[in-house]
């Protein structure tokens, strides 16, 4: 546990050094909902309608593309080598890697996305949902990417492959995320949307630390 | 049987031995299965004649499935007991599937113009089929793009079992999305029970497109095991010159 500490404190100060990386993402997350208005017009129906999906869509982007970094900094200056060699288990090491690109993005976005709501002009009874909704489900978006991450190490083309991995196990989190947010805002019960949403984290914390270990003991090979 | 076949020049030889005996009983049956589809079998009456495409349609969509399946499988195998074999089948079967998936979605937008004049729509099953091509694109790019092919195959191996694991959730989640946003217009191929003289044409069509894929399967796997060969012999050489 002081071990999964030490690494998630360790990210943190690099994280914090390179303060702007973080900030670009809630930026690149608010510039691409922007756009939104501009491609389909201002028309405040129309914009109340796609919001969830639009905040939603960006939101899958935005985590996507801190992605490449969560391992690659380490693989390439030979660090992560010896993370695989602490006395302990490869998954608590990917596991601490997980939470801090939660810390470092997941959470930003939660924070940055009731003011795009409010741009976008989402009733207010979606407001709560859709905070509950990205807290359930970015941590699986960092739990999936991170075996994505893994699996690129060392690769021609990193991060446009990235994307054609992760996207499409990203499509679940994304239909659940949405309609728990547009099933307030019809009027009925969120409560199956987010029972499934944390189903789903749940499994991926599972699973995903496992495949995520196995996927970076083959990049060091 | 299983670990008889690590070795490729066993293989190879039962491969020789087995390959024109599937491809004479692919052709036959896709004589067969063509003929009873495409002649012998009525048109719909409500379809047409359009109902023929079901013939081509409906195998690939299961053969679209049955390759990943079989990947899924192959990928496994390569990983837990390091299967040589293995390996090359899941890359080979990869791109087959790739093809499936591809026709079935092609044959479908084709036969969706004349039905529900339109050539997409945004249908549960049409929805994961294209997820599915994805998955299988994925797998090929993440095989393709190492330097060292063994490498790329344990990477993609590993993708492959989790893309396994996500298909019924992203089938599941799929069926979902699509009952919340879009009332159920689309007409479904039910009605009355499938009579016989289409469900035969059907089912010799299904296992035409089976023995087609154990044939490019085995074609494959022999290239790719030749090109192994090539490519160390030419490594051999290099290092020989650079003596």
């Amino acid at each position: 546990m002081s071990r999964f500490m030490s690494i998630i404190r360790r990210d943190l100060h690099l994280a914090m050094r390179q303060g702007m990386d973080s900030l670009m993402v809630v930026a690149f997350f608010v510039i691409a909902v922007v756009l939104f208005p501009f491609g389909v017009g201002p028309e405040p129906n129309i914009l109340a309608r796609i919001a969830p999906g639009v905040i939603w869509v960006a939101a899958l982007l935005s985590s996507m593309l801190s992605l490449e970094r969560l391992f690659q900094a380490d693989f390439e200056d030979g660090s992560l080598e010896l993370l695989a060699l602490q006395p302990v288990a490869l998954e608590i090491t990917v596991m601490a890697k997980v939470c801090v690109h939660w810390l470092t993005t997941g959470l930003p976005l939660i924070i940055a996305a009731p003011l795009l709501a409010v741009l976008m002009n989402l009733p207010e009874d979606g407001f709560r949902v859709l905070l509950i909704a990205l807290l359930l489900g970015t941590p699986t978006l960092s739990l999936i990417g991170a075996i994505g991450a893994a699996l690129i190490l060392g690769s021609r083309r990193g991060g446009i492959l990235l994307s054609l991995l992760v996207l499409p196990l990203y499509i679940p989190v994304l239909i659940f995320g949405v309609s728990a947010v547009d099933a307030v805002i019809g009027g009925f019960s969120d409560k199956p949307q987010l029972l499934i949403l944390s189903g789903i984290l749940v499994a991926a914390l599972a699973l995903c630390p496992w495949a995520g270990a196995a996927a970076v003991r083959q990049g060091l090979e | 049987m299983f670990h008889r076949f690590a070795n490729p020049t066993r293989f190879l030889r039962f491969a020789a031995v087995v390959q024109p005996w599937i491809a004479w009983i692919t052709v036959i049956l896709f004589a067969v299965g063509l003929y009873l589809g495409l002649l012998a079998s009525p048109a719909d009456y409500q379809q047409g004649e359009t109902v023929r495409m079901m013939y081509v349609h409906v195998p690939s969509a299961w053969m679209a499935l049955f390759c990943y399946s079989g990947l899924a499988i192959a990928c496994a195998v390569a990983l837990i007991w390091k299967h040589p074999l293995a390996d090359l089948a899941a890359k080979a079967t990869a791109p087959i599937g790739a093809s499936f998936t591809f026709l079935a979605l092609v044959t479908g937008s084709l036969w969706g113009k004349p039905m529900w004049s339109t050539w997409w729509v945004w249908d549960a099953r049409l929805t994961s089929m294209l997820v599915l091509f994805f998955l299988y694109l994925g797998y090929m790019a993440l095989n393709n793009a190492f330097d060292d092919p063994g490498r790329g195959a344990k990477s993609s191996s590993i993708l492959a079992l989790v893309g396994f694991v996500n298909v019924p959730i992203i089938k599941f989640s799929v069926d979902w999305w699509n009952t919340l946003h879009q009332p159920a217009s689309v007409v479904k191929m039910g009605g009355p029970a499938i009579h016989a003289s289409i469900l035969a044409p059907l089912l010799v069509m299904s296992v035409a497109f089976t023995t087609y894929y154990l044939w490019v399967l085995l074609i494959r796997i022999r290239r790719e095991v030749t090109a192994n060969k090539v490519h160390a012999l030419q490594m051999r050489q290099a290092s020989r010159r650079g003596q």
